[in-house]
């Protein structure tokens, strides 16, 4: 197995990537916060988050909090065990 | 795909962990004036005790047993108010110029949970000292805030620039020297909040923010 096979397609992309840093270090993060953190754009923001859910990477929930709709997003068991083997495989490559 | 590539990967995902578990517009300089307000207000803390006749620490022993004198307390207490304000309006507006600089906004998830992290050791040690004075201990009161002040920044620490915990452990290490000389907790509080606070912000200063 070469080193490149554990660099994730899934995660290649800066919003993904962006996704997944922020929910292994967070228990969980909603939409604003992420949408503030990464500069993403309402639509580009959800459709790379459908991306990892579709993956079971993350979790989402989604809830009211008064009459305001509000979605949560947290990184699941799997997501954050193969984010951690791609963070792995990116600082083997880069020689770390 | 190349390897400068996965080095920007790698610094991407770095800076977003960091940027959405720590509040990192923490200002140094604001750490700097915050110590001159400090050593300021004990200077005037000083003058007001020798203008009572209550800087003799021969006398010092007698003296806690008995409640403070009104007249004093309130002088000192304004006294410490003042630095109080001082200091946290600096921090504030500081904070808010840096976080204007680096695009943080100034008020969100992170920085309310650095907030609530850092006062409530502060506000349990505040009512504690309040008891401590009831109670006609004060001689306590001063290792008491360095010690509580010392917990609630390595408390804190986890929230923000990671360097404030060894602040943290200077205070808890010069609060548990100072219960050993009762009668000088004005030095000891000027060293702490003063000279810590400036050495302490001078050193994030250069290490953060001059560029």
């Amino acid at each position: 197995m070469s080193l490149i096979d554990n660099i994730n397609k899934a995660f290649d992309h800066r919003i993904r990537l962006g996704i997944m840093s922020v929910l292994m270090v967070n228990e969980y993060a909603d939409f604003k916060m992420l949408k503030e953190l990464l500069g993403a754009t309402d639509g580009n923001l959800a459709s790379h988050a459908k991306a990892l859910e579709k993956e079971d990477y993350i979790k989402v929930e989604k809830q009211f909090i008064g009459r305001k709709p509000n979605t949560r997003y947290s990184a699941t068991k799997l997501g954050k065990l193969q984010f951690k083997k791609h963070i792995e495989a990116l600082e083997k490559l880069i020689g770390k | 795909m190349n390897s400068n590539k996965y080095l920007e990967d790698i610094t991407e995902i770095k800076k977003m962990m960091n940027r959405s578990s720590r509040f990192i517009s923490l200002s140094g300089l604001s750490g700097v004036l915050a110590g001159i307000y400090a050593l300021i207000g004990a200077y005037f803390a000083k003058n007001t005790l020798v203008a009572h006749s209550a800087m003799d620490s021969a006398a010092y022993a007698q003296r806690n047993s008995m409640p403070l004198q009104d007249n004093l307390t309130l002088n000192l207490a304004f006294i410490a108010g003042c630095v109080v304000l001082a200091a946290m309006l600096t921090g504030i507006i500081l904070s808010i110029r840096k976080a204007k600089k680096s695009e943080e906004r100034i008020w969100n998830k992170v920085s309310r949970r650095l907030v609530f992290h850092f006062f409530m050791p502060l506000l349990a040690g505040g009512m504690f000292c309040i008891a401590l004075i009831q109670n006609g201990s004060s001689g306590l009161v001063a290792s008491a805030t360095l010690l509580f002040y010392g917990l609630a920044c390595v408390n804190a620490s986890k929230y923000t620039l990671g360097d404030v915990k060894y602040m943290g452990l200077a205070f808890i290490i010069l609060s548990l020297v100072s219960t050993q000389f009762l009668g000088y907790g004005l030095y000891f509080w000027a060293l702490g909040f003063g000279l810590f606070h400036i050495i302490y912000g001078a050193m994030m200063y250069f290490k953060y923010e001059r560029s």
